[in-house]
């Protein structure tokens, strides 16, 4: 059943990210092209993906447990540290230089499997070094 | 500045957003899980060993690209991948690198984690907008599109 759920999860999001136009790269960076011809799609697009979850979040509160698992889990709170805002800021520059982020990656994989691949295979990539990365640290 | 022809796409875009919450709220309120697409995709390969079990990441990522084949059969969908094959794996390792180190990515920060009113989401989320803007000017300047 936690399988089910997740598989259609997944396709709603998926149905989510392609209607609102965010798998293609172009538009993603230009979103981010403040400065030349801006589009503003994506901020409307996580604004229609806030909403529910603000609503999600006060029914989670609510609720002793999730309706199919025995316990939410959930990040817990940390303080702000140089992990945090280094790794966020490396991911901005890769998303900026292809205006992609995993989600829409991962999308494109029906779509343009040929063409998104080497992007995939360089994330898992870089993935699996922050594994190794740690390990050392 | 908003070119009127955009009404549309900006529709499309708060509709489209609106299911992604929806999907984010289900694996939230039915398996308490966040909907963190990069934690996901290190879950269904092994990469991390969080506590959401691998079979649940694992549907949720193939279940991801599956949607949009159902759109692309009713819709026309055409993504424009750069071509560049150098630029798309340097993307690709800081994106993959950098989501790990930085724990999320526009779902997991962006859109689970500001609407908790987290405040190292918010700082994440102002982290990579502000460096991905500022990549994407530096390349318009440069001439690199």
């Amino acid at each position: 059943m936690q399988t089910l759920i997740a598989l259609i999860s997944g396709i709603i999001f998926g149905i989510g990210l392609t209607i609102s136009g965010m798998t293609d790269p172009v538009r993603v960076k230009a979103f981010l092209d403040v400065f030349g011809h801006w589009d503003p799609t994506l901020a409307f697009v996580m604004a229609g993906a806030i909403l529910p979850m603000i609503l999600a979040w006060a029914i989670q509160r609510r609720l002793a447990r999730p309706l199919y698992t025995t316990t939410f889990t959930l990040p817990q709170p940390k303080p702000i540290d140089a992990r945090l805002i280094i790794g966020s800021g490396l991911f901005g520059i890769g998303w900026g230089l292809t205006g992609l982020c995993p989600g829409p990656a991962v999308a494109n994989l029906t779509i343009a499997p040929l063409s998104i691949l080497p992007f995939l295979i360089a994330m898992i990539m870089g993935m699996f070094l922050h594994t190794i990365w740690t390990r050392r640290h | 500045m908003i070119d009127s022809s955009l009404y549309d796409p900006l529709y499309m875009g708060f509709l489209g957003g609106l299911l992604i919450g929806i999907s984010a709220a289900i694996m939230l309120l039915a398996l308490g899980y966040i909907a963190g697409i990069s934690g996901l995709i290190a879950r269904a390969t092994n990469i991390a060993s969080s506590i959401t079990p691998k079979l649940t990441a694992a549907a949720f990522i193939i279940g991801l690209p599956l949607g949009t084949a159902l759109i692309s059969q009713v819709h026309t969908v055409t993504p424009t991948i750069s071509s560049n094959t150098i630029l798309l794996a340097t993307g690709g390792l800081l994106v993959g690198f950098g989501t790990r180190l930085g724990s999320g990515c526009t779902s997991g920060h962006g859109v689970c984690g500001l609407s908790r009113l987290s405040p190292r989401s918010m700082a994440a989320t102002i982290t990579f907008i502000i460096t991905g803007i500022a990549t994407v000017t530096v390349m318009r300047i440069a001439g690199l599109t």
